[in-house]
């Protein structure tokens, strides 16, 4: 009930302290395998938005937003935008060259593509986060 | 080249949509532009935008037309009833007999048309050094897809941040 501004109960922090690097690390894995596995930027900016969704629901938003606010969330998405429109642009115009290689099945061995991959992610990630904080954001403040 | 018209079909009903007083003959405008974009997204060889454009524009004018009927026009719900009833059968006789002759057209199934993706299946590996063949397709040959799909994203981002932020933001400051 009073567990407003605090997050939830003790099970529910100690589990999230234990999963949310997990989710973490296992989005930022989605993100940089897209190119040789399933994945790709977007399934794994979705999968890292969750979890910072998740640190939120656990411990509030002051968690959060302590370091970061939400102007600097949507600033990320739009750099995340801008990179992609110019990683994407740009191997639009040399397609068929992969422009750095490290061997076939290497990390990087796509080219501009595992960058386009992690500028989506970014983009991805950081958007949807926002529209998370907006909605939540807004309905607190109406309730005042 | 028509590319060019449909450009300039779209500026004008834009600069309509904008002008017209009337909010439902605005939102005609705004759908005959909508419509032209899924015709542009076809003519620039994109087929996936053009159906995400054409699905996403119907919602939105099915919302805004819901949003906007009330206040404007009242809604004649007698009287009419015969003509409704014809036109309703007319249209749907129609639909049935375009996708009839549409559906016959189609490739049997498990049969696809490999034209495109015969090449895609062939040489993506080696011209993209990908090995996720999805990523190669989305991010590299059909680059022009996945960015406007970005973009239609950061779109709705900020769509959602500009409906959501504090109303008379501007006046506290």
């Amino acid at each position: 009930m009073n567990s407003n501004s605090k997050g939830m109960t003790l099970i529910v922090k100690t589990v999230t302290r234990l999963t949310v690097g997990l989710i973490l690390i296992y989005g930022i894995y989605i993100v940089f395998q897209g190119h040789i596995g399933p994945g790709g930027g977007f399934a794994g900016g979705v999968i890292i938005a969750l979890s910072f969704i998740h640190l939120m629901l656990a411990f509030g938003k002051e968690a959060v937003l302590k370091k970061i606010d939400q102007e600097k969330y949507f600033l990320f998405a739009s750099l995340g935008a801008l990179a992609l429109l110019m990683t994407l642009s740009f191997g639009f115009m040399r397609r068929h060259q992969p422009v750095s290689s490290s061997g076939d099945f290497g990390l990087f061995s796509g080219g501009l593509i595992p960058l386009s991959d992690i500028a989506s992610a970014v983009m991805m990630a950081s958007g949807l986060f926002v529209i998370f904080l907006a909605l939540t954001l807004r309905t607190k403040r109406e309730k005042k | 080249m028509e590319i060019h018209l449909i450009l300039l079909f779209m500026i004008f009903a834009g600069i309509v949509a904008v002008e017209v007083k009337d909010l439902i003959s605005s939102l005609i405008a705004l759908s005959a532009a909508g419509l032209a974009l899924s015709l542009g997204f076809l003519v620039l060889k994109a087929p996936s935008l053009a159906i995400t454009q054409l699905v996403v524009e119907i919602l939105c004018v099915i919302i805004l037309i819901r949003a906007t009927i009330n206040k404007d026009l009242p809604m004649v719900k007698d009287g009419r009833w015969f003509f409704n009833t014809v036109a309703t059968v007319l249209f749907i006789g129609c639909f049935l007999v375009f996708s009839y002759f549409a559906l016959k057209e189609l490739p049997a199934f498990g049969q696809p048309l490999m034209r495109v993706s015969g090449e895609y299946l062939a040489g993506g590996f080696t011209q993209t050094g990908v090995a996720n063949l999805v990523s190669a397709i989305t991010l590299n040959f059909r680059s022009y897809d996945a960015l406007a799909e970005a973009a239609i994203i950061f779109a709705s981002i900020i769509g959602v941040l500009a409906i959501t932020r504090r109303i008379g933001k501007t006046n506290e400051q």
